[in-house]
C-alpha cells in the first residue's frame, strides 16, 4: 500500500469518528438552544396573555385550544400548591401536515382577584426526526468533502512533495553496482528527503569504493601471484630436464607441476574476470562470429574426437559483432569447451548460429543444473578437478559486457546454453 | 648467439638464463632500466628479452631506444601484466614477439629460436634435426629430401618439439602452444596422444632417424634414434 493511500485511509477513519462525535455534540447543543429560545417565547406569550386577561374577563374562561393555541381555566389552589411552571413536549394533530407533530407546552398557575387559574400555552416544535435526517445528510456531505479534499491534496500537493523520494527510488530500483552508475538527487526543501538523499549518497559512495577496492584487490593479487608461480613452474621444468629422475620422483614432481598449472589457470581466469569487470578490454573491432566459432571447433577437434564426440555447427547467417576479438574467442571457447567436457562420450554437440542467437547443446545423463547457479563463480559439477569453475562465469561476464544474454536450460537429457544477441 | 635478458626478478632471470645457456647461447643480464640502457649502448645482441615492468622504468622505453638507434637486435617483450595494451604497444614499437608470464621454458626456447632464425636468415629459414628438415617460411617438411604432408597441428607439434629437441616437453606446454591457452581446462591432455601417434607413423614410414619418445607419461622428447 502506498504511503499516500495509507495516510488517507487513516485520515478518513479518524475523520469518521470525529465528525460523528461532532454531529452528536452539535445536535444536542443546537436543540438546547432551540428549547431555550422556544421556552422564552412561551414564557413571554404567557405573560402577555395574563396581562391581557386582567383587562378582559372574557378571556379567563377558555378551555379550548383553538387557533390561538392557549387555554385558561380556573383551578382549585389546593390541588396546585407548590406548582412550578412546567414545560412539556407532546404531540398535536396538524392539519397541514395531516399528522401528529411535536409541540411544546407551558403550564403555569396565576392568581387574579383571589382566584387561581391555570394557563397552558402551546407552540409548534422543531420536527426532531427531520432535523436528525438533515443533520445526517449534511454531516455525510461534510465528511465526503473532507475526504475528497484530502485525496486531491495528496494527489496534487503531496505527490509533488514526494517527488524527490520517488525519483530516488526509481533509480535505486535499476541501480547495479558493477555498472558504475551514478545517481542524480533532486534538490528538496524537506529535511527528511535531504537526509535520505545524503545518506544514500554516502552509502553508495562507500559501497562503490569498497567494490572498486575489491576488484582492484583481486587484480593486484593475481598480478602478484604471476611471478612466483612462473618461477616455481619453471624451476620444476628445469629440474625435469636436468636430472635423471626415478619414475616415482618424476610422478611426484609432475603432480606438483600439475597443481601449479592449475593455480596458474585459476589465477589467469581471475585476472581475466577482473579485467573484464574493470573494463580493460577497450579496443573493439568487427568480429566475424562464424569464423571465431569455426576456429574454436578446429582447435578443439582433437579434444572432441578423443571423447568420440562430433561437433555439428550450422550457421543460418553471417554474424559479426563489434567486440574485442580475444573476448569473443574466450566467450565461445568456454561454451564449447564446457559442452565437450560435460557431454557424454560418443554423443553429439549441436551448435546453431543466426542473427539473433547462438545455441549449443550437449547430451549428458546429469540432470538439469540450477538455472542461474551454473554461472556462479567456482560452481563445479562432477568434481572435475581440471576445471577452475570460472569458465561459464567468464562467458557470462563477457556476454553482459556486450549486452548479450546468456542463459541455460535443460530438456530431454540435453543441456542448452543460449546466447542472445540483443 | 648472444642474448640479453632484462628482468628485475632474480629467480625468474636465473631460470631463463639457465635454460638459454643450456642451448649454448651466451646470456647476459640486466636487472634495471639503467643497467639495460648501458648494455644496449655498448654491446650488440642477437635477441633481447625485455621485461616491461622494471622498477626504474618501462621496458617499452628501452624498446624505443633500441629502435631509434636502428639496432638489429631481435626483441621479445616479456610481461607479467598479460595486458593487451602492452602487447599491442610492444608489437607496434617493433618488438618481434610478446611472451606473457607465466610461460613454459619450452615456450621460451621456441620463441627465442624463432626470433633468431628470422633475424639471421632473413626470412628464409630452415630447421634441421637428423634427416628431418623443416622450412618455416613455407611450412614444409622434408624427410630425407622427400616432402611429407602434415596437417597444421602435426606441423606445429613437430616444429615445437624440434625447437626443443633432446628436451622433455611437458604435455601442458605442448597443448598450450599448439591448441592455444584456452585448451587449458580440458579434462586432460590425453587427446594429444592421438596426434603424436599420427606423427610417429609419418616419421616411421618416411624412415626418419629421429623419434618422439614418451617420458614418464609426463611429456615427450624428440631425439635421435
Amino acid at each position: 500500500m502506498k504511503l499516500l493511500n495509507y495516510t488517507t485511509t487513516y485520515f478518513s477513519a479518524i475523520l469518521l469518528v470525529l465528525i460523528s462525535i461532532w454531529a452528536v455534540v452539535f445536535y444536542y447543543a443546537m436543540f438546547d438552544e432551540i428549547y431555550d429560545s422556544i421556552d422564552d417565547g412561551l414564557d413571554n406569550r404567557k405573560m402577555v396573555l395574563i396581562a391581557r386577561a386582567s383587562k378582559d374577563p372574557n378571556l379567563m374562561q377558555k378551555p379550548q385550544l383553538d387557533e390561538y393555541l392557549y387555554t385558561i381555566e380556573k383551578v382549585d389552589f389546593k390541588n396546585y400548591r407548590g406548582f412550578k411552571d412546567t414545560y412539556n413536549d407532546t404531540l398535536m394533530y396538524m392539519i397541514n401536515e395531516e399528522d401528529y407533530e411535536p409541540v411544546r407546552t407551558l403550564e403555569s398557575i396565576f392568581r387574579m382577584n383571589n382566584e387561581y387559574y391555570k394557563i397552558k400555552v402551546v407552540t409548534s416544535m422543531v420536527e426532531e426526526d427531520d432535523q436528525i435526517e438533515n443533520l445526517l445528510f449534511y454531516t455525510i456531505l461534510l465528511y465526503s468533502l473532507l475526504v475528497i479534499s484530502i485525496l486531491l491534496l495528496n494527489n496534487f500537493f503531496l505527490r509533488k512533495t514526494w517527488k524527490p523520494f520517488y525519483h530516488l527510488m526509481a533509480q535505486l530500483k535499476t541501480f547495479r553496482l558493477e555498472k558504475n552508475q551514478s545517481i542524480t538527487y533532486t534538490p528538496t526543501k524537506i529535511d527528511e528527503f535531504t537526509l535520505l538523499n545524503n545518506s544514500i549518497e554516502k552509502l553508495l559512495q562507500k559501497t562503490q569504493k569498497s567494490y572498486e577496492g575489491q576488484k582492484q584487490f583481486i587484480e593486484n593479487a593475481s598480478h602478484e601471484l604471476q611471478t612466483p608461480l612462473a618461477i616455481a613452474i619453471n624451476k620444476l621444468e628445469i629440474l625435469f630436464e636436468e636430472n635423471e629422475l626415478t619414475e616415482n620422483q618424476a610422478e611426484q614432481l609432475q603432480q606438483a607441476l600439475e597443481n601449479l598449472e592449475r593455480l596458474k589457470r585459476l589465477n589467469r581466469s581471475l585476472l581475466l574476470i577482473s579485467k573484464i569487470e574493470n573494463d580493460q578490454f577497450q579496443p573493439n573491432e568487427n568480429v566475424d562470429i562464424n569464423a571465431v566459432i569455426e576456429k574454436i571447433i578446429f582447435n578443439f577437434s582433437e579434444l572432441a574426437s578423443h571423447k568420440n564426440m562430433a561437433m555439428h555447427f550450422s550457421a543460418m547467417e553471417k554474424v559479426s559483432k563489434n567486440m574485442n576479438p580475444d573476448l569473443a574467442y574466450t566467450l565461445f571457447s568456454n561454451l564449447i569447451k564446457n559442452a565437450i567436457s560435460h557431454g557424454n562420450s560418443g554423443t553429439d554437440i549441436i551448435m546453431e548460429l543466426d542473427a539473433k542467437k547462438f545455441s549449443i547443446s550437449n547430451f549428458s545423463e546429469n540432470s538439469s543444473l540450477e538455472n542461474e547457479a551454473v554461472f556462479k563463480r567456482f560452481q563445479k559439477y562432477n568434481g572435475n578437478k581440471n576445471s577452475t569453475g570460472l569458465g561459464l562465469s567468464i562467458s557470462k561476464s563477457i556476454a553482459e559486457k556486450y549486452g548479450f544474454r546468456l542463459h541455460y536450460f535443460y530438456k530431454n537429457n540435453q543441456h542448452f546454453f543460449i546466447l542472445k544477441f540483443l | 648467439m648472444k642474448i640479453l635478458i632484462v628482468e628485475d626478478e632474480p629467480q625468474m632471470l636465473e631460470n631463463m638464463a639457465q635454460t638459454l645457456e643450456a642451448e649454448a647461447h651466451i646470456v647476459e643480464s640486466a636487472v634495471s632500466f639503467k643497467e639495460a640502457r648501458q648494455r644496449i649502448g655498448v654491446y650488440q645482441y642477437d635477441c633481447i628479452l625485455l621485461d616491461i615492468g622494471l622498477p626504474d622504468g618501462s621496458g617499452l622505453e628501452l624498446l624505443k631506444i633500441i629502435k631509434n638507434k636502428g639496432l638489429e637486435d631481435g626483441v621479445i617483450i616479456v610481461s607479467a601484466k598479460d595486458s593487451l595494451d602492452d602487447k599491442l604497444n610492444g608489437l607496434n614499437l617493433g618488438a618481434d614477439d610478446y611472451l606473457p608470464k607465466p610461460f613454459h621454458m619450452a615456450e621460451l626456447r621456441a620463441r627465442v629460436k624463432a626470433v633468431l632464425r628470422r633475424r639471421n636468415f632473413e626470412g628464409h629459414t630452415e630447421l634441421q634435426f637428423g634427416n628431418v628438415v623443416i622450412n618455416t617460411s613455407n611450412r614444409m617438411i622434408f624427410i630425407g629430401k622427400k616432402e611429407v604432408e602434415l596437417n597444421r597441428k602435426e606441423y606445429d607439434v613437430l616444429l615445437y618439439l624440434t625447437s626443443n629437441k633432446d628436451r622433455l616437453v611437458n604435455k601442458t606446454a605442448l597443448a598450450e602452444h599448439v591448441w592455444g591457452d584456452n585448451i587449458d581446462q580440458a579434462d586432460s591432455f590425453d587427446f594429444i596422444y592421438s596426434q603424436i601417434k599420427n606423427l610417429r607413423k609419418k616419421l616411421e614410414s618416411h624412415k626418419a632417424d629421429i623419434e618422439i619418445k614418451a617420458v614418464y607419461g609426463i611429456g615427450y622428447k624428440l631425439q635421435n634414434k
